[in-house]
């Protein structure tokens, strides 16, 4: 990506290395770390306890619990980036989702009104863009951004209008948008579904 | 006859309207252009299915020039 292509908005992150397909592996390889950092050693002492004494088994318990809940609540975290904001008023709306689906095609509006997200295929993988970030999908993992558009009208923005900001800003130069936007989980996609509203996850279905 | 809309908290504006023989109705769209560049506005305009450019120049010959605010991470 020349200079000239590139998102104006990494001058503000200019201590960001810029954002490719192996630096996103390697991210999600570390995420992948984490996640066994907080599981393996909770199993493990779950399993020594009960193997030192079988009264131990509501520590184990315990300790298994805490194994569980430690990555859900990261995936709980990731899965909020999805999440609709305040709407505007009716007219602003209705506006916003009219230039919105200039932009988009019939199978991508009619995801978006199903699920408020938007489907953008690209090179790191299948986007899937909302109001205040987006889901990076690809194989069986998806990488939770936390993203959103500046608003000086003290976040009035109507909904379409917040989902194309992120969107023109994606479709002109990915990686830079990787590189803006704050990772906030990456893991399994089973892990982050089960955390996202209902009406979502059929977005995260039509895109695996 | 090309546009320049502003996405905003209406949904979006359209600051400027014009044909390329109307020469003041350009110069029109190239001033509203530039003060929403110095307000820290950033210019795109679609270049087919899933791409876009960030220009800083206005585009006379394209259609549609939206103006967005910067993005930044949550």
């Amino acid at each position: 990506m020349s200079a000239a292509g590139a998102l104006p908005e990494l001058a503000s992150v200019y201590w960001r290395p810029r954002m490719t397909a192996e630096r996103l592996r390697q991210r999600e390889r570390l995420w992948t770390l984490t996640t066994l950092a907080h599981v393996v050693p909770f199993v493990v002492v779950a399993i020594v306890m009960v193997a030192l004494s079988p009264l131990a088994a509501p520590v184990s318990l315990a300790a298994l619990a805490h194994a569980w809940l430690i990555p859900e609540l990261y995936a709980r975290r990731g899965a909020t980036v999805t999440r609709s904001l305040t709407p505007a008023a009716d007219d602003p709306e209705r506006v916003s989702l009219g230039l919105l689906g200039d932009l988009v095609d019939h199978d991508a509006r009619e995801l978006h009104a199903r699920t408020g997200l938007v489907p953008e295929r690209g090179r790191l993988g299948t986007w899937l863009v909302g109001e205040a970030g987006a889901l990076l999908v690809s194989d069986r993992r998806v990488s939770c951004w936390c993203v959103r558009a500046t608003d000086p009208d003290g976040g009035r923005l109507p909904s379409g209008d917040r989902v194309a900001h992120l969107l023109l800003a994606l479709r002109s130069d990915e990686e830079g948008f990787a590189t803006v936007a704050n990772l906030a989980f990456s893991g399994a996609r089973w892990r982050v579904r089960r955390r996202l509203p209902k009406r979502q996850r059929a977005a995260l279905d039509a895109v695996a | 006859m090309s546009r320049l809309i502003r996405m905003d908290g209406s949904g979006h504006t359209t600051l400027a309207e014009w044909t390329a023989d109307d020469p003041a109705a350009v110069e029109a769209a190239v001033a509203a252009f530039r003060e929403e560049l110095e307000q820290g506005s950033i210019a795109m305009v679609t270049r087919g299915p899933g791409h876009a450019e960030h220009v800083r120049e206005l585009p006379l010959d394209e259609q549609l020039v939206i103006m967005r605010r910067p993005i930044a991470g949550g």
